[in-house]
């Protein structure tokens, strides 16, 4: 064996010994926070977790129900707002428009998806939360609501746009309207993609505790409606993991553990109900 | 038998050509569509030069010629699905039955003249559902059932999906799925069916059922197929219509055109010269 061919061989072992180093890095660091999370937050969790209030300070147990219910209202909310909103923006930048304006609502939803999140949150705080004079779920399903926006719009329309052009004209070349093409054809064979970027974007929204601080706030207590501060998980997992008890941390770890099961919860049902559908034939 | 039917044409049709202009064909058949003078841009560059062309009712047009020759834009005027691309624009005229499709309601004409594309595209629904779509869409009233098995028998294609009604679409094959969207064209009984060159994707088997099926629907159907395959557009048409650079050379009866072309031209690209 010669020297150059050696020598090709030796970086060719270093470059796949790189890679696969960096690669196995990666992986390993979502395992490492998943198991960490499942050691700690699994000990901690019990039924009660789902069931009760969180005690007051120095009484251990209880639970975080009101953050879970909390948690979803804001989430309820907040795709309420963004969703059809984001939906229908990607609808008109993928189907209709002409080239400047679709070009700014882009260029802006772009901008809007680099916002740090807690400017989101003061900008809630400022139109809802000083008008009102309290802190309100209203609010912080506001502020998601407006972080829900961006990706929403983005992946509908690139879903939309994935779509074959012949699938348009065969609608339209049997006097289907541009409308009634859209409703029933363009978007029934984009769905399972939409909805794809719609969990993703609320697994990124469910996560979300700046805006929170200062508009959805906390509570100890149950929220009823929407015009009260209301508790979060991430909120609490924020308030607990930093209070100097013992017990608190490890309830912190169960709620990060909740909060992650939910998401994949919701992930895994809305891939289910769309496998019963039928998806647009990749060629 | 279709030999005589053919000759009997002949009789019947002379093709004209006058100096510099499009050819047209002087036939006393009755006419299902006319174009004249139709001239088409996409944005600035123009696509179509005055051409003229009169659609048999109840026969078979065939537009041929190489790629970009316009073929494809000509066909897609006759039910204004050229208005779907913008910065497309038209002069000239296209009648269907003698009233200008551009004073029709756009919907109401592309019920009446239907399309099938190059490449089978059935939408994401199933085998029924494709075949109603054209119904729902025009408000059919009356039984939708009865509707798909007669337009799926029109197609051929009812033996073998009759069990399967509600399968996806995906699940036919690709010669199926064709006649799958002939059948859907044919749900809303169109008058006239425009195919775009629809067995280009196909094997020769499908290709076979196709042209046989064409040769079936002519009965009650105007056809106008634009083919890549010379093959195909002497086997299954009766008038052939031969386009280049986006004008139309040469417009005669198909035995006449492929045995005593009268456009050097045309000679060149039926025995295989260019294109």
């Amino acid at each position: 064996m010669n020297f150059r061919s050696r020598w090709r061989k030796i970086v060719n072992a270093v470059m796949l010994t790189l890679t696969g180093l960096c690669a196995l890095l990666a992986v390993s660091a979502l395992f490492f926070i998943l198991g960490y999370l499942v050691w700690h937050g699994g000990k901690a969790l019990s039924g009660d977790f789902f069931t009760k209030l969180p005690k007051p300070v120095g009484e251990a147990g209880g639970g975080m129900a009101n953050a879970i219910v909390g948690s979803a209202k804001l989430l309820l909310l907040a795709s309420l707002i963004g969703l059809p909103i984001g939906f229908f923006s990607g609808v008109y930048l993928a189907e209709f428009g002409g080239r400047r304006f679709p070009f700014l609502v882009r260029y802006t939803t772009d901008l809007l998806n680099g916002v740090p999140s807690i400017v989101i949150g003061i900008f809630a705080y400022t139109i809802v939360v000083l008008p009102m004079r309290h802190f309100s779920t209203l609010a912080g399903g506001i502020a998601l609501g407006i972080m829900m926006i961006p990706i929403a719009v983005r992946s509908t329309e690139e879903f939309l746009r994935a779509v074959p052009n012949s699938l348009r004209e065969a609608a339209m070349a049997l006097g289907a309207s541009r409308w009634r093409t859209i409703t029933t054809v363009v978007i029934p064979a984009a769905v399972r993609g939409i909805v794809t970027g719609v969990m993703l974007d609320l697994a990124r929204v469910a996560g979300e505790t700046a805006p929170l601080l200062f508009t959805a706030f906390s509570n100890r207590f149950w929220s009823p409606g929407w015009n009260q501060p209301t508790a979060s998980l991430p909120v609490m997992i924020f308030t607990y993991a930093v209070a100097p008890y013992e017990d608190w941390h490890r309830q912190a770890w169960a709620a990060g553990l909740v909060l992650l099961g939910l998401v994949l919860l919701t992930n895994v049902a809305g891939r289910a109900i769309l496998s019963r559908g039928m998806s647009v034939q990749r060629p | 038998m279709q030999m005589s039917v053919r000759l009997s044409l002949e009789k019947n049709v002379q093709a004209m050509s006058r100096g510099g202009e499009s050819p047209t064909i002087a036939v006393n058949l009755p006419m299902r569509m006319k174009v004249s003078n139709l001239n088409f841009y996409y944005g600035n560059k123009q696509a179509l030069f005055g051409v003229n062309l009169g659609i048999a009712a109840s026969h078979i047009t065939a537009l041929i010629g190489p790629s970009g020759c316009g073929k494809s834009t000509l066909l897609r005027t006759l039910n204004r699905l050229h208005e779907t691309v913008p910065k497309t624009r038209l002069d000239g005229e296209i009648l269907l039955d003698d009233e200008n499709i551009f004073s029709l309601d756009v919907t109401g004409l592309r019920r009446r003249v239907g399309m099938v594309f190059q490449k089978p595209n059935p939408f994401p629904k199933s085998i029924f559902e494709n075949v109603a779509y054209g119904l729902r869409v025009n408000g059919h009233r009356g039984a939708l059932a009865e509707a798909v098995e007669h337009s799926l028998q029109r197609a051929a294609l009812w033996e073998e999906v009759k069990d399967q009604l509600h399968k996806s679409a995906y699940s036919l094959s690709g010669g199926q799925q064709q006649r799958l969207c002939i059948a859907r064209a044919l749900a809303v009984d169109p008058e006239v069916l425009l195919l775009d060159e629809p067995c280009s994707a196909l094997d020769p088997v499908n290709t076979a059922k196709i042209e046989e099926l064409l040769f079936q629907l002519k009965k009650n159907c105007t056809i106008v197929i634009v083919t890549h395959n010379m093959q195909q557009a002497a086997r299954v048409s009766d008038f052939t219509a031969f386009a280049l650079s986006g004008q139309l050379i040469e417009f005669k009866p198909t035995p006449q055109l492929f045995t005593t072309p009268s456009d050097p031209r045309t000679e060149a690209y039926i025995t295989g010269r260019f294109g």
